[in-house]
């Protein structure tokens, strides 16, 4: 066999486009992709405003009332409602793929996409639950 | 083809002797209410411009040869009714995240290549003689990985997969789908012998799940879902082989 064969004149030049910079906002699902991946950096700061919250609460009352205050402020409360509407929306994409990725098989049937998906948002809301009634009190 | 509607066609034109720049050609198309945009093209083709260049076939939806890009979506051009898209413009162009060879022609060696990689072919554990019969299977076991073996190569979800248009080492959907299609397979052994092509950091991994090539693939196949089962299975294997060592290999 003869090495592969690079033309110039016969395998002429192709034409190649690149990947504009801005190709996700061509499309409604490219965008709703990069808003999917966006939504992680409000998730990240929810772990670290936790951490702190709880570094807060070790180093007494004054600081946790301190931290609290912080948390009151207008402006502090505009940027948790965006990051809370980020992270819901994180988890609904997250629930809503997990069928693609979880095939589960019982005897000869496989269990339905929506019931995989129901199982996560049942332990979704369950686990809430939980912790409100822990926060609220019994 | 009397009193027949017409649709204005933007057409991609690249020709690779000329000064390297591509341009659009507009024909006014007539068309009846059973065309595709393929017959259109064919029709500019047979009475407007013979040097348009593009790729067909079967005419239904099964050799995968005439993907395009028409209004920035790859579909199938045999499967997309001009009724849809009348009065126009309508732009065609060839499928995106391509080299270019000439109009609507793109070069697809890379995807063949990887193709080969993935070892999309059944490697049974033992080869029986043929006097030992089939290799049988249940419908269970069919429709395990039926609906990957479903891909016609047609490069829909490469031009759909903006993974692949910036990474463009990246595996890609189809590639990774039939390689699990054939993992899944009851008869296949190669899960071993495929894992360092598909676990790789440009096969599964580099997926970043955007989920688009599973939208526009004319034949159900959800390559989509294929990556995130094998970054299911490869994890397990990974997890496995750290905690249980001695462990037999897993099919």
């Amino acid at each position: 066999m003869p090495a592969r064969l690079k033309y110039t004149a016969h395998r002429p030049r192709r034409y190649v486009k690149g990947m504009p910079i801005f190709w996700w906002v061509r499309k409604w699902n490219y965008s709703r992709f990069i808003l999917r991946e966006l939504s992680s950096v409000a998730v990240a700061a929810y772990a670290v405003v936790l951490i702190l919250l709880v570094r807060a609460v070790a180093a007494g009352p004054a600081e946790y009332h301190e931290f609290m205050e912080v948390f009151q402020s207008p402006g502090s409360i505009g940027l948790n409602i965006v990051a809370l509407a980020f992270v819901l929306f994180h988890a609904v994409t997250w629930f809503n793929l997990a069928p693609k990725a979880m095939v589960i098989r019982v005897g000869k049937t496989v269990v339905p996409p929506l019931v995989i998906a129901g199982m996560n948002y049942a332990a979704w809301f369950s686990v809430s639950a939980v912790i409100a009634w822990i926060l609220m009190g019994p | 083809m009397m009193n027949a509607d017409t649709i204005k066609l933007e057409v991609f034109r690249y020709h690779p002797d000329g000064d390297g720049q591509p341009s659009f050609d507009t024909y006014d198309v007539p068309f009846s209410p059973d065309w595709v945009i393929l017959d259109a093209l064919n029709y500019v083709k047979d009475h407007i411009d013979g040097t348009l260049t593009f790729r067909w076939s079967c005419r239904m939806g099964v050799c995968g040869s005439c993907g395009m890009m028409v209004d920035g979506t790859p579909v199938l051009t045999c499967a997309a009714f001009c009724r849809k898209y009348a009065p126009g413009p309508v732009r065609i162009e060839p499928l995106a995240n391509f080299p270019v060879i000439r109009d609507l022609v793109i070069d697809m060696d890379d995807f063949v290549e990887k193709l080969g990689r993935v070892k999309p072919w059944i490697i049974p554990e033992h080869e029986k003689p043929l006097s030992e019969g089939e290799y049988l299977q249940s419908p269970e076991q069919l429709a395990d990985f039926k609906q990957y073996s479903m891909c016609i190569n047609c490069l829909l979800c490469y031009s759909a997969c903006p993974v692949y248009g910036i990474e463009p080492g990246f595996i890609g959907p189809a590639a990774l789908a039939l390689g699990q299609r054939y993992n899944l397979d009851s008869r296949d052994a190669g899960v071993d012998v495929r894992r360092d092509v598909l676990a790789a950091d440009d096969g599964i991994w580099e997926c970043t799940l955007v989920g688009e090539c599973s939208e526009v693939c004319p034949k159900g196949v959800d390559p989509a879902g294929a990556i995130q089962r094998l970054k299911v299975s490869s994890t397990n294997h990974w997890w496995k082989s750290v905690l249980m060592p001695w462990a037999g290999k897993e099919k």
